[in-house]
Parts: C-alpha cells; sequence; structure tokens
C-alpha cells in the first residue's frame, strides 16, 4: 500500500521527526487497532505521548522502568497485540539490549520501536544521554530491522512502512531539532530501498539520518567546485541496499559514509561489508563519532567538531579526490 | 472446588510419571537443570492437568492460558509435560540438548509446541507475563497468564519492576508461582543476598500473597483456585520446594543445580523416586 494513503501532516517539513511522528502514530491508531504505545516516563520526550493522549486505553506508561517495559511488549507482542515502544536510544539498545533481543527479537515479535535522542542530537546532555553505539548493537540481533530516516517527514514515512513490516523494526531518530531535507513525503519510501538524492560521477556520499542534510550540503558545495557528487539517503542499515552500494562503486570508485554514530559498528560498517565482500576496491571513508565519547556541546557545534558537517565532508572528498586510485573497469582480475 | 481425594491421587502419579522422565531425559541428554526441575514439578503437573485451559490439538489457540516459566532452565521439566500431554511427540526428547534438536536447555518459543515464551534469562519472564495479562485485558479475553519464577531470580531488579506495574494495573488475571527450594547455583539463597520475606516484599508492591508446600496438592490446588476468584490483584504463591525433591543424594544440594546422570546414578535415582511414591500412594 502507498503510505500516503495512511497518514497526513500539515507543515510536515517544518515539524521535527519526533512531532511528527507522534502525530503520524495518532493517526495509524485508527488503522491499526491493535496498536499499544509504551513508554518508560518519556511521553512527552518522545512524543509517543500523542498517541496515549488519543488512545488512553492503549497506551501505557511503565514508570522508569525501560527493562521491563521491553518485555512487556514482548507479552503484548505474543496476546496478538502491536506494541510500538518509545524512548531514549540509550536506554533501548544499552540498558535493556537483552530485552529487546532475547524477548523481542529471539521470538521474531511484531514489536516496533522508536527510539529518540541518538547519536549526539542530545549533545549538551552528556554521554549518558548519547547513544553512539544503537546501530552496531541493533543490527547485530537477528530479526531486527534497523531504520534511520533522514527527518521528520522520512520518519512519518518508516513508522506507517513499519506497521506494514513483519517482524522487529527499530526506528532511530535524534532530538527532534534537525531541520528538514525532504519537502514532501510522497518520494516512494520503501523499506530496504535507499534513495539517491542527487546522482553524480565522481564520489559517492552514503548517508543515514542527520548526515544525510549534510551530504545534500555538501554535495551543492563540492558541484560549484566541479565534482559531480551522488548522495544516497540509505535510510535502512538492515537490511542494506547492496545493489545501491555495489552501482555506486562501480560508477564512482569513492565513496565516504556519513552518521551521526560512532565509525564502528554503524552505516560505514555496514556499507564496508557490501564494499569488501563485492571484491571491489575503492576510496573509502567512515565520518562520523571517531570511537571517542562525545564533548559536551550543541549538536550542530559537534557534526561540525567531529567533522560530519558538510564542511567535513567537502574536505574528506578533497582528501579522497587526492588519492591516487586504480581507475580501469576491468573488476575480473579483483574479484 | 477443592481437589478431589481421587484427583490428587491423579495428579501424584502424573507427577511420579514426570520425575521418571525428567531422570532419564537427563540421562540421555548428558546433563541438565534436574535439581530445579523436580522441585518445580508438582505446580506444573497441577496446572497442566487440572487448572489450565489449555488443548495440547491446538497450541496457538489464542484464548488458551498462557505459563511462562521465567526459571527457563526447568525447561527439561516443563518439556517433560508438554510431550506428556502431547504437544509433540516425547519420543523427541531422545535428542534433548543433541545438535540440531528443537530442545535445548531453555525451551525455544519458535521451535516447542507448548513453549508459550522463550525464557532463560532471569528476570525477564514476569515482564513477558505482566505483558500477556494486559494484552487479555485489551483484547477483551478471559485467558489467565500463569508465570513460574525461580527464588534466586527474584535478585533481578527486572523482577521487581514488573511487579510493581502488575500492582498498579491490579492485574487480578495474573498468577504467579515462586519456586522457594532455597538454593541457587552457588548455595543458599539467604546466605548469598537476602531475599526474605519475599511475601511482605509482593504485598507492598500490591500483591495477594500465600506461602505453601510446593510438593502438597490439595494446597498447590487450594492457592491456584483463591487465585482466580481474587479480584483487583495479582497473586503470588510462593511455593516451599525441595531441590531436587524425591532423590535422596539430589535433595538440597545446591551442585544438583545442574548434573548428569550415569546409568548407575539414573537407577539410583529412578529406585528413590519409585520408592517415594511407594509409600506416598500406599
Amino acid at each position: 500500500m502507498a503510505e500516503g494513503l495512511t497518514w497526513s501532516v500539515t507543515d510536515g517539513d517544518k515539524l521535527t521527526q519526533a512531532e511528527v511522528y507522534g502525530e503520524v502514530l495518532s493517526q495509524l491508531g485508527e488503522k491499526y487497532p491493535d496498536i499499544v504505545a509504551l513508554t518508560a516516563d518519556l511521553a512527552s520526550s518522545t512524543k509517543i505521548g500523542r498517541y496515549g493522549k488519543k488512545y488512553p486505553d492503549r497506551f501505557i506508561n511503565v514508570g522508569i522502568a525501560e527493562n521491563s517495559m521491553f518485555g512487556i511488549a514482548a507479552g503484548l507482542a505474543l496476546a496478538g497485540l502491536k506494541p510500538v515502544v518509545s524512548t531514549f536510544a540509550a536506554f533501548t539498545s544499552l540498558r535493556s539490549a537483552e530485552q529487546v533481543r532475547t524477548d523481542i527479537c529471539y521470538q521474531n515479535l511484531d514489536v516496533k520501536i522508536i527510539a529518540t535522542h541518538a547519536g549526539i542530537s542530545f549533545g549538551q546532555a552528556g554521554s549518558t544521554h548519547h547513544c553512539t553505539e544503537d546501530i552496531a548493537v541493533m543490527r547485530s540481533f537477528a530479526n531486527m530491522t534497523v531504520i534511520v530516516p533522514a527527518d521528520g517527514l522520512e520518519t512519518g514515512n518508516a513508522v506507517a512502512a513499519a506497521m506494514e513490516w513483519p517482524g522487529p523494526v527499530y526506528i532511530r531518530i535524534g532530538r527532534g531539532f534537525e531541520p528538514p531535507v525532504n519537502k514532501t513525503k510522497d518520494y516512494g519510501y520503501t523499506i530496504g530501498k535507499s534513495i539517491t538524492m542527487r546522482d553524480g560521477r565522481d564520489v559517492t556520499i552514503i548517508a543515514c539520518g542527520v548526515g544525510v542534510l549534510q551530504a545534500v550540503r555538501a554535495a551543492e558545495v563540492l558541484d560549484r567546485q566541479g565534482l559531480s557528487t551522488r548522495v544516497i539517503n540509505m535510510h535502512t542499515i538492515k537490511p542494506i541496499d547492496r545493489d545501491v552500494i555495489i552501482q555506486a562503486v562501480k560508477d564512482t570508485r569513492r565513496i565516504i559514509t556519513v552518521e551521526d554514530h560512532n565509525i564502528v559498528g554503524g552505516l560505514g560498517s555496514a556499507v564496508a561489508e557490501v564494499i569488501v565482500e563485492s571484491g571491489m576496491a575503492c576510496a573509502f571513508r567512515k565520518l562520523g563519532v571517531p570511537d571517542c565519547y562525545s564533548i559536551v556541546g550543541y549538536p550542530e557545534d559537534l557534526y561540525h567538531h567531529y567533522k560530519f558537517d558538510a564542511d567535513g565532508i567537502v574536505d574528506t572528498v578533497g582528501t579522497l579526490m587526492r588519492l591516487e586510485i586504480e581507475e580501469d573497469e576491468d573488476w575480473e582480475d579483483e574479484v | 472446588m477443592a481437589l478431589t481425594k481421587e484427583e490428587v491421587r491423579e495428579l501424584t502419579k502424573k507427577a511420579w510419571e514426570i520425575r521418571k522422565a525428567i531422570i532419564e531425559t537427563t540421562y540421555t541428554c548428558g546433563g541438565s537443570h534436574i535439581g530445579g526441575s523436580l522441585s518445580q514439578t508438582d505446580v506444573l503437573v497441577a496446572l497442566y492437568y487440572k487448572y489450565l485451559n489449555v488443548d495440547p490439538a491446538r497450541p496457538k489457540w489464542e484464548d488458551r492460558d498462557r505459563f511462562i516459566l521465567s526459571k527457563g532452565h526447568g525447561g527439561i521439566g516443563w518439556a517433560s509435560v508438554l510431550g506428556d500431554k502431547g504437544y509433540f511427540d516425547k519420543n523427541l526428547l531422545k535428542d534433548f540438548n543433541k545438535t540440531g534438536s528443537p530442545f535445548g536447555m531453555h525451551l525455544d518459543s519458535l521451535k516447542v509446541k507448548g513453549c508459550d515464551a522463550s525464557t532463560g534469562s532471569l528476570g525477564h519472564g514476569l515482564a513477558i507475563a505482566v505483558g500477556l495479562a494486559l494484552g487479555a485485558r485489551l483484547k477483551k479475553k478471559g485467558f489467565r497468564t500463569y508465570c513460574m519464577m525461580g527464588d534466586g531470580e527474584l535478585c533481578e531488579g527486572s523482577v521487581w519492576e514488573a511487579a510493581i506495574l502488575a500492582g498498579h494495573h491490579k492485574l487480578d488475571n495474573l498468577t504467579a508461582f515462586v519456586d522457594r527450594n532455597g538454593l541457587m547455583i552457588d548455595g543458599p539463597t539467604e546466605k548469598i543476598t537476602t531475599l526474605e520475606p519475599i511475601d511482605e516484599k509482593f504485598r507492598a508492591f500490591g500483591w495477594e500473597t500465600l506461602t505453601i508446600d510446593g510438593h502438597d496438592f490439595p494446597a498447590i490446588g487450594g492457592a491456584i483456585e483463591k487465585a482466580k476468584v481474587l479480584k483487583g490483584k495479582p497473586f503470588v504463591i510462593i511455593c516451599k520446594t525441595v531441590k531436587g525433591k524425591c532423590v535422596d543424594i539430589m535433595e538440597n544440594q545446591a551442585p544438583w543445580h545442574y548434573g548428569g546422570l550415569n546409568s548407575d546414578l539414573r537407577d539410583q535415582a529412578l529406585a528413590c523416586v519409585d520408592n517415594y511414591y511407594a509409600k506416598l500412594l500406599g
């Protein structure tokens, strides 16, 4: 089904990710009477409380008790309901990793998780509330689908699509103040199929989440410098869109990944796995948080500090373009 | 309604069979969590042969009562009951723990019919049971959810998170059991970390409690029937049990949390069980 039929949000391109998903989930409640929303004392911070206001009988605030919340979600799914759980990414993927894995993923249950405040989007809060490990953790759980939407409209699309997607789904968003990259929701969002934001021949930037907007901005600068830059919005980390990655290797031979996550284990690692398994060599760099606990600060300052904002991407592209790499198209001797 | 003498006799005979099956499977599989499987047996037998509204021919029947074995290491004891009930061919238990078998020490709900939830990591089961009980309420279903915990797992904080929420939501369709055999892997619970008073702890969290002899069928039946009619509160039945019950070399011995049996030990264990029940049944 076209997701455009299931929800609509006025000024969706101006709303935050969390605001859009709170509204979309409320609208989906009508179509899916089995949705039960759960949170752990973060109804307002995550915006899942909007669903709770509309459907108070199908909303459970467990208090500050994430571990039991994910177990309870498993039990609700076993009873035939469709639990949607929302709390901060750090508590989902780190504190409650075992419940998510063992109670939900091991049993392949129909539980949808919307984890907020991921990456360093809650930069001022310090590393207790940052979460630069969740993509790595969640994509290592068998049966789990991992989605990192680029903005509010894509979050709405992802939430709607997840309702029709079998098994557990982890949707990872920021704190909610990230600027939008899409102007409309009707661009054919499909789980597992990346979106080419702009085509290019010289270099490919593969990004997810807040990295997509930074990549688009960088590409505009690079184009002015005469570099034809492809930008891929890899919103689904698992299952990853292998064909698009391999095509980018063939076409551009230079790839950069951009994510608000540790460069260990996230989008960059997932893309690298595909490239290495393909047997095709290319110049490659991962941008993100460089395997450290982030300094405190406003997110946009931190993205700049860690060089995965547009400026940092442009610099890294410059480095890649200066590398001498084999440019022939005879892959046979390299596979 | 209290169990009749005949029902108690039949349940006792069934517990005899199940304990022997546990010993036989422990012998063939190389090792099992036999101590706790023997301590939990009488409650499981009472549930599956008297109280649970289940149909082994329809393991996914949506109105069935649910049973969650939070102490998932009791899987060999649970599988012995499920096999006997006809959820699957009990001869399959000969492959318990073998490579490729659907049966491992901790049962997998996707592989074992009748297993309502995969468990094994302690402290998880009560939350799943709370979810099922809340789910029954939301779906306007009359099924009841039963959850058996070990006593050692009460150390896990997630048990108490779930207990708080069950009390808050007054889940009177939820009945929990604590298999209070007094031992965890490294020794007596009260030496390692004090759990008592367990009943007062649950009461403080909004539960009704009853402490019984977990090997006494009239007591088990009476407690379950009280729980079924209680309104406005979840109910926990603290079952005082003996780890390794009926096998004298194992009774109250922490090392028999997990162990294997050679043919001599198997024969000795079976003889103990036979002697116990021969005396009990007269």
